[in-house]
């Protein structure tokens, strides 16, 4: 028996002034899940995600969200999702309590001082209440926003790159809040360029010019790129980039530090390509996993020849 | 030209960067653009064609209780002169006084039973002249000019026995009563009047910025993101400034009363009534240029390029009735006309809904339209 799915749409299009944005895509997320959701800017991660929560509306394609129509019930939706923009858009010039208590208006909660208190106690906030929104560092203002969005217990969360320029502490921490949330049976859409957020997801999809090309989980993602990759280290590893740079049987050679991952999807010709540099003195060669982000680009490099 | 930085503190080099950087700036800004070279057409256009202090051709109604030779010479004096325009005839008292209220005519002549045969006599009649004095500057200079076109009017036929009225004192006791102000004060006129400027400024300006800032600080997409619906923030963001516009009034009101004594002599709850439709078309007007502008500075263009003709053309500051046909054609589109008309018509002239009631439909009609462009266009903005 397949669990039941929150998100459910089949072949979204949206285009904007001609331009199509979004093609052809296709998505089913069970519920409970937290789905990463990566792709270069301007793959249409969030025209996407506005989509899904009735933002915007799509110019081809069906669907369902939380087992609501995309297209006409918008306002069903809405109420059951919450949504944190990827720009801080919480009022600068309300306090913490002020734009918690907003939300839980605007969403018709009950009990909505009792809510807002314990959502300041959880933020661990309760001191600063009666501070201005817009005064508040990149981190907390991160941490506010997810509260507001969690504050009507919304069953599908949408967060659109909701860490970027966010230390890495605050991101742990952040991620943590997230996994919590997911246990407790929240769905969560997540959009993010971190590749070790990409790693924390139970799943990720990949998009590029407005396509999916491929979704799973990290494990199968990184097998299903056919991608072999070397590990070359030592002395001038990373110098030696430019030279394997655009040789047959090469789709890229990355430096890592002094390190340097050279990769390709036939074994044969990559192995043929590196042949004059393996036993070069003081480099040792080791085959590898290929990385996510190898992966990632390997998969937007392809993805250009043949869309562009 | 550029040398050493310490000798030459100013580089052309980087004052011309920065120079081409703000053209291009300057012109990317499609509406800064155009404001920077309308307004002063705009203005050249108001202040140049449309703009006259001295107004002319003024409605003029006529009462006439003695048809002989004197009294059509005064009638035929008047419609020749330039000042005045001769619109017609009224049979009563009762209907000049309604034609005056309602602002059909400016002024109103009557001349009194008995008039020819009392002036043959020497005895000096009465010729009664009564003007809409609201607004005294647009009166005054063709009240003055009455006594010289009496004088032309009558001296032709003063002839033979009646010579001799030409040398004496006037022939004619020429009374003007300035209705409604007396006194001739001009505050009267304006400090009403003030009303509606400042509720057009304020409200038209705060409702565009209140919607743009929400899209420039980008917290529109989470106020879209949850359940409200477009209706629900437009009246929800609208009511505030309501409260304020009527805050603001009551102000102005008191203002009037205590500091410069208006008389006041109309009903405050038909006042109340109008001000609601007044206030709502200028913030429908704020609303509909806050779905156009991109950021607070073009919302803040849009509302000068309304508050400019509506302050010229509207009658506050020059009388209406100066301005050629097609600015007073263009004046009448602005709320501000009518809302002018009725606030004066209450305060000064005691008006009731039957004489306002022809200014309450544009102002309605205004309305209308605004509200139907903002929510098409709001509603489009979500995509």
């Amino acid at each position: 028996m397949n669990p039941p799915l929150a998100i459910d749409v089949e072949g979204l299009e949206k285009r904007f002034d001609g331009r199509c944005v979004v093609r052809d895509f296709s998505i089913q997320v069970p519920k409970g899940r937290i789905f990463g959701f990566l792709g270069p800017n301007g793959s249409g991660k969030t025209t996407t995600i506005r989509m899904l929560c009735g933002l915007l509306t799509p110019d081809a394609g069906t669907g369902r969200c939380l087992g609501f129509d995309i297209r006409h019930q918008a306002a069903a939706i809405k109420r059951r999702v919450g949504y944190m923009t990827q720009r801080f858009s919480l009022y600068e010039d309300l306090t913490i309590a002020e734009n918690l208590d907003f939300v839980a208006h605007v969403y018709g909660l009950d009990r909505r001082r009792a809510r807002v208190d314990e959502a300041l106690e959880q933020l661990g906030l309760g001191q600063r209440r009666r501070q201005l929104a817009g005064t508040l560092s990149g981190g907390w203002k991160q941490r506010l926003a997810l509260a507001t969005c969690v504050l009507h217990q919304p069953e599908l969360l949408l967060l659109d790159e909701p860490t970027a320029g966010v230390d890495p502490k605050a991101r742990r921490d952040f991620w943590d809040h997230i996994h919590a949330l997911a246990q407790g049976g929240m769905t969560v859409l997540v959009s993010t360029h971190y590749m070790d957020e990409a790693e924390r997801c139970h799943e990720i999809c990949y998009l590029a010019y407005g396509r999916l090309l491929v979704r799973g989980t990290v494990p199968e993602v990184t097998a299903g790129s056919g991608l072999v990759t070397w590990l070359v280290s030592g002395d001038g590893a990373d110098a030696l980039a430019r030279t394997l740079h655009n040789r047959p049987g090469i789709a890229m050679a990355v430096p890592f530090g002094s390190a340097l991952h050279v990769s390709g999807t036939d074994a044969a010709a990559l192995e043929a390509a590196i042949a004059p540099w393996r036993h070069a003195p003081g480099l040792t060669w080791s085959r590898t996993e290929p990385s996510l982000e190898d992966v990632f680009i390997h998969l937007m490099d392809s993805a250009e020849d043949n869309f562009q | 030209m550029t040398g050493d930085p310490a000798r030459f503190p100013l580089s052309w080099t980087r004052v011309v960067a920065i120079m081409v950087k703000e053209v291009i700036q300057m012109r990317r800004d499609r509406l800064t653009f155009a404001m920077m070279i309308g307004v002063p057409l705009l203005q050249l256009m108001l202040f140049g064609y449309a703009i006259n202090s001295d107004p002319k051709a003024l409605p003029t109604l006529v009462n006439i209780q003695d048809n002989g030779p004197f009294a059509r010479a005064l009638v035929s004096a008047l419609g020749n002169s330039s000042y005045f325009r001769v619109e017609g005839e009224v049979a009563s008292m009762a209907e000049a006084e309604h034609r005056l209220a309602n602002g059909d005519a400016q002024f109103v002549v009557t001349i009194p039973a008995g008039f020819e045969k009392a002036l043959v006599r020497g005895e000096r009649p009465a010729l009664l002249v009564e003007a809409d004095a609201t607004d005294p500057a647009s009166a005054s200079n063709a009240v003055a000019a009455l006594t010289v076109l009496i004088r032309t009017a009558l001296d032709p036929a003063l002839t033979g026995p009646l010579a001799g009225l030409k040398s004496g004192p006037d022939p004619i006791d020429l009374r003007v009563h300035r209705r409604y102000n007396p006194e001739g004060i001009s505050q009267y006129n304006i400090v009403p009047g003030l009303m509606g400027v400042i509720l057009t400024m304020t409200m038209v300006m705060m409702t565009a910025l209140a919607v743009t800032r929400e899209r420039e600080r980008g917290t529109m997409e989470s106020l879209l993101a949850m359940p409200v619906r477009p209706s629900e923030v437009m009246v929800g963001k609208i009511l505030p400034y309501i409260v304020m516009g009527y805050v603001q009034v009551v102000v102005i009101l008191a203002a009037a009363r205590w500091l410069f004594g208006v008389p006041g002599v109309g009903s405050l709850s038909l006042l109340t009534i109008t001000l609601l439709l007044f206030i709502a078309a200028n913030l429908a007007v704020g609303f509909t240029f806050s779905t156009v502008a991109k950021n607070q500075l073009q919302a803040l263009q849009m509302s000068f390029f309304f508050f400019l003709p509506s302050i010229l053309l509207s009658g506050f500051m020059f009388p209406f009735r100066g301005m050629p046909g097609w600015a007073q054609w263009v004046g009448e589109i602005f709320p501000l006309t009518h809302f002018l008309r009725v606030v004066r018509g209450i305060l000064l002239k005691g008006n009731g809904l039957a004489e306002i009631w022809p200014e309450l439909w544009p102002i309605a009609a205004f309305l209308a339209a605004c509200a139907l462009v903002a929510l098409r266009r709001y509603r489009m903005t979500l995509d």
